[in-house]
């Protein structure tokens, strides 16, 4: 028979945060077989949620598709100087189609390009976010209404008192109470409470007890916990048993709305026709005359040569380990060996003293042309955190740069698929 | 002086298992998808009960808490860990540090040992499976013996496989592959053996049926590890026998026996020197993933007739371990037809022989409540499932018939006769 260990598919998504399952799903969508690699779960559990296009520029954003515009006049090295605004919009309606087609009845995100939404974070600081759950909406604080956020002592990490003092500090009229949560951990955490949610009776006395504590014309803002398998009932039966506005406030991780994000994104590809290999870490690459021609995905006992016409690069950045700065301060693609683009010049300085300021050396990412096509590589695309020329945490554009570049990245290489079948 | 490398080698290996939990960022991913402490308090995850907890367990010292005995080594951790720490091998030795300092119970001497219990069970299988299905028996067995009453126990068949494998020749084409079968197939369902025969002779193979015995899975999971090294060394010298050529390839249907070859008995026993398992952990397939790749290279028949059924599949924890996807999925889809519905729920909870303890069956089928749910919902009138004793639990649970992903293949070939 002959040991072998081999696999061949139209495309390759070496990734399987945001970028790599939107690009594989738009991928699969396209007609291509797609095989996702994902070393593990991707950011998506740590994240709130939203798709956050732009929110600092560096003043707060309040109209994003005019200020993406104007950054990518501004730096035509950003990655949305290269993707276009046009494709932005396309790349975020198609987002919210395939949610709305996924497994979660009723749930889905809103907003447009028009206008950001302001929403609390769980310290009370505000945050301008352009694609959210639905049941994080009714959050936004340039609405006049007064809120009362909710919390718990049995879950850690959320701070009603601490988030309601800062909304105030920042003149929102906010105020918070204390629901005692049944648990029968010390550690509850955000995850076990949303299982919770997701049970009837569970939530009728929970609804109860904090319709007690309420004052009229408040709205209610709980810490997003409202439910995994059906969070849109949740929402629904909260609001209607509170007779109010009801909305989430992203917590410290594990992110609910991150997880059901990961889970819709999942589904999406599956739906589609792509498959995820999940802990499998991509170990060497075997490349030839400019083109990618394999990956080596490491397995059990044996790893498994991926063969592919075309491949995507959505392994991340610094964040991830993708990108790695070595002590000999040479930056590298740690995953295909990728020229990077980016790095500070010699004797400019590589960082700043200040951890959050804009860091000269979180802008190296892999070097792409103008259709996202990796430098030296013709047959790979690169989307999301491994593209350089942005700083998501500042610009808080990192959801953003994921859906439009792996949606973008995923179209360059299906029309280079097209155009080869053509001739 | 070369056995002193390899020695030094698996030390090194070793360490680097451990170390690996310097790259947890605290991230809480594993959390959020262990099976185990997402429905019980008892374990605290496999955050805290691996990399965190680990840098306080020291070689010489005694250890300091419990929790770890609940973690089932299903290994969903270490396939969701983004920064690659090996959080449930971690876990497993330190499991079987406590045994060593606290001894083993009796329950688990005996029924981690499948040969044992088959080889004296199977002359009687009918007396044997009566007894098993007795209330009193089984009250008794769980006060004695802490085996929970109502946990799912397969029946014996009564005849074994490797006695009908004996007795007939595969047809010689050349194309020889060597049949893992488990202790599952020998002595409870000897006719998925049968099929996996079957459907290997009908793509051309030769099929090789060495004598065979127990990887020792059972009684690494439950942290007897100097006892599983013993049994799964054997069967690898057993096995690699019959590995004569770069070509040979060993094949297995029994995917949690099939990991323990590949991965689990190297890595977490600490064996990743002894030579002929680094043979056989190299040259073994899963079954469907076998098939899946002959389909890769053109080479899998396809002549399949509609199997016309709506069928749930669920991935075993253990199958997603081999890192491979889901190529039952994929042979599926070849199938005309038939209609899938993809469980994604994790974990049945059974664990192998964890939800069979007196004290962990409630947790184990709290573990498998979503998917239970999840397959109730589907409408699916079977459910496929790789692993043996999944299927036993999944059927204890839903009372819905659950075979190998196999069965279909089989049955779209018109093997069924």
């Amino acid at each position: 028979m002959g040991l072998r260990s081999e696999l061949h598919f139209d495309a390759v998504v070496i990734g399987g945060g945001t970028a790599g399952l939107i690009a594989a799903t738009r991928l699969a969508e396209g007609g291509a077989s797609v095989s996702v690699l994902a070393k593990g779960v991707g950011s998506t559990h740590l994240a709130p949620g939203t798709v956050d296009v732009l929110g600092y520029a560096p003043e707060r954003v309040e109209e994003p598709g005019r200020a993406v515009a104007e950054l990518a006049a501004a730096r035509p090295d950003h990655p949305y100087a290269l993707i276009g605004l046009d494709a932005i919009g396309e790349s975020l309606a198609w987002f919210a189609e395939q949610v709305a087609e996924g497994p979660l009845p009723g749930y889905r995100y809103v907003g447009s390009l028009e206008r950001n939404h302001l929403l609390p974070t769980a310290v009370g600081a505000m945050r301008p976010s352009t694609l959210v759950p639905e049941t994080m909406a009714a959050g936004d604080l340039r609405s006049g209404e007064p809120i009362c956020v909710v919390g718990s002592r049995m879950l850690r990490d959320f701070h009603a008192a601490l988030c309601a003092a800062n909304l105030a500090r920042a003149g929102i009229e906010a105020r918070s109470v204390e629901v005692a949560f049944e648990v029968d951990r010390a550690d509850q955490s955000s995850l076990g409470l949303a299982r919770r949610f997701d049970d009837a009776a569970w939530r009728a006395a929970f609804a109860a007890q904090l319709g007690s504590l309420l004052k009229p014309g408040e709205r209610v803002g709980l810490p997003a916990v409202l439910g995994l398998a059906d969070p849109h009932g949740v929402w629904s039966d909260l609001r209607e048993r509170l007779g109010r506005a009801v909305f989430e406030i992203p917590t410290l991780p594990p992110s609910v709305p991150g997880i059901r994000l990961f889970e819709l994104l999942r589904s999406a590809l599956r739906r589609n026709g792509g498959r995820l290999v999940l802990g499998s870490e991509v170990t060497g690459a075997e490349r030839a005359d400019g083109r990618v021609v394999a990956v080596i995905g490491h397995a059990s006992g044996r790893d498994v040569r991926y063969v592919a016409s075309s491949f995507v690069l959505a392994t991340g950045g610094f964040g991830s380990g993708a990108i790695e700065l070595g002590s000999d301060w040479v930056t590298r693609d740690t995953v295909l060996g990728l020229p990077l683009r980016g790095e500070p010049a010699a004797g400019e300085p590589r960082f700043v003293p200040e951890y959050l300021a804009e860091q000269p050396m979180s802008r190296v990412g892999v070097a792409v042309d103008g259709q996202l096509r990796a430098e030296g590589a013709e047959n790979v695309a690169v989307a999301g955190a491994a593209l350089p020329g942005a700083v998501p945490w500042r610009e808080l554009s990192g959801e953003g740069i994921a859906v439009a570049s792996g949606y973008r990245a995923a179209s360059t290489l299906l029309s280079t698929a097209a155009a080869g079948a053509a001739a | 002086m070369s056995a002193d490398v390899d020695v030094l080698r698996s030390l090194l290996r070793a360490e680097e298992l451990r170390g690996s939990l310097d790259h947890c960022v605290k991230c809480t991913i594993c959390e959020t998808q262990c099976p185990v402490s997402n429905v019980s308090p008892l374990f605290p995850g496999p955050k805290y009960a691996g990399p965190q907890a680990e840098r306080y367990r020291v070689a010489d010292q005694p250890s300091a808490e419990w929790s770890v005995d609940y973690c089932s080594g299903c290994g969903i951790c270490t396939q969701v860990c983004p920064q690659g720490v090996k959080i449930a091998e971690i876990n497993a030795q330190a499991r079987n540090k406590l045994k060593r300092e606290h001894g083993v119970p009796l329950r688990d001497r005996i029924i981690t040992r499948p040969t044992w219990l088959g080889r004296a069970a199977t002359p009687v299988a009918p007396l044997a499976n009566l007894s098993l299905r007795l209330r009193p028996v089984r009250i008794l067995g769980e006060k004695i013996l802490k085996v929970h009453r109502d946990a799912a126990t397969p029946g014996f068949a009564g005849w074994r496989f490797s006695r009908w494998a004996r007795k007939r020749t595969s047809p010689r084409t050349g194309r020889k592959v060597v049949y893992f079968h488990n202790c599952g197939t020998e002595y409870y369902e000897p006719w998925e053996g049968q099929k996996v025969v079957q459907i290997l002779e009908h793509n051309g193979f030769e099929v090789v049926v060495p004598k065979q015995d127990c990887c020792g899975l059972p009684l690494q999971s439950s942290g007897l590890f100097d006892d599983a090294r013993k049994v799964v060394l054997r069967l690898a010298r057993a096995l690699a026998q019959h590995v004569h050529d770069e070509d040979t390839i060993i094949v297995g249907n029994a995917t949690s026996c099939t990991l323990m070859l590949k991965r689990e008995a190297r890595e977490i026993l600490g064996l990743e020197h002894d030579p002929y398992l680094k043979l056989v952990s190299e040259r073994t397939y899963d079954i469907c993933e076998l098939l899946l790749e002959l389909h890769d290279r053109g080479e899998l028949k396809t002549d399949f007739r509609p199997v016309e059924e709506h069928i749930a599949y669920h991935a075993p924890c253990q199958q997603q371990g081999h890192w491979v996807g889901k190529p039952a999925l994929d042979l599926f889809a070849l199938i005309p037809g038939l209609q899938v519905s993809e469980m994604t729920a994790r974990c049945c909870g059974i664990a192998g022989t964890y939800g069979l303890k007196a004290e962990k069956y409630d947790i184990a089928m709290n573990v498998g409540r979503s998917l239970f749910d999840q397959i109730a919902a589907s409408g699916a009138s079977e459910v496929a499932c790789d692993s043996e004793t999944c299927r036993w639990q999944i059927t204890h649970a839903t009372q819905c018939k659950s075979v190998h992903p196999i069965d279909y293949l089989h049955r779209a070939y018109g093997l069924d006769g």
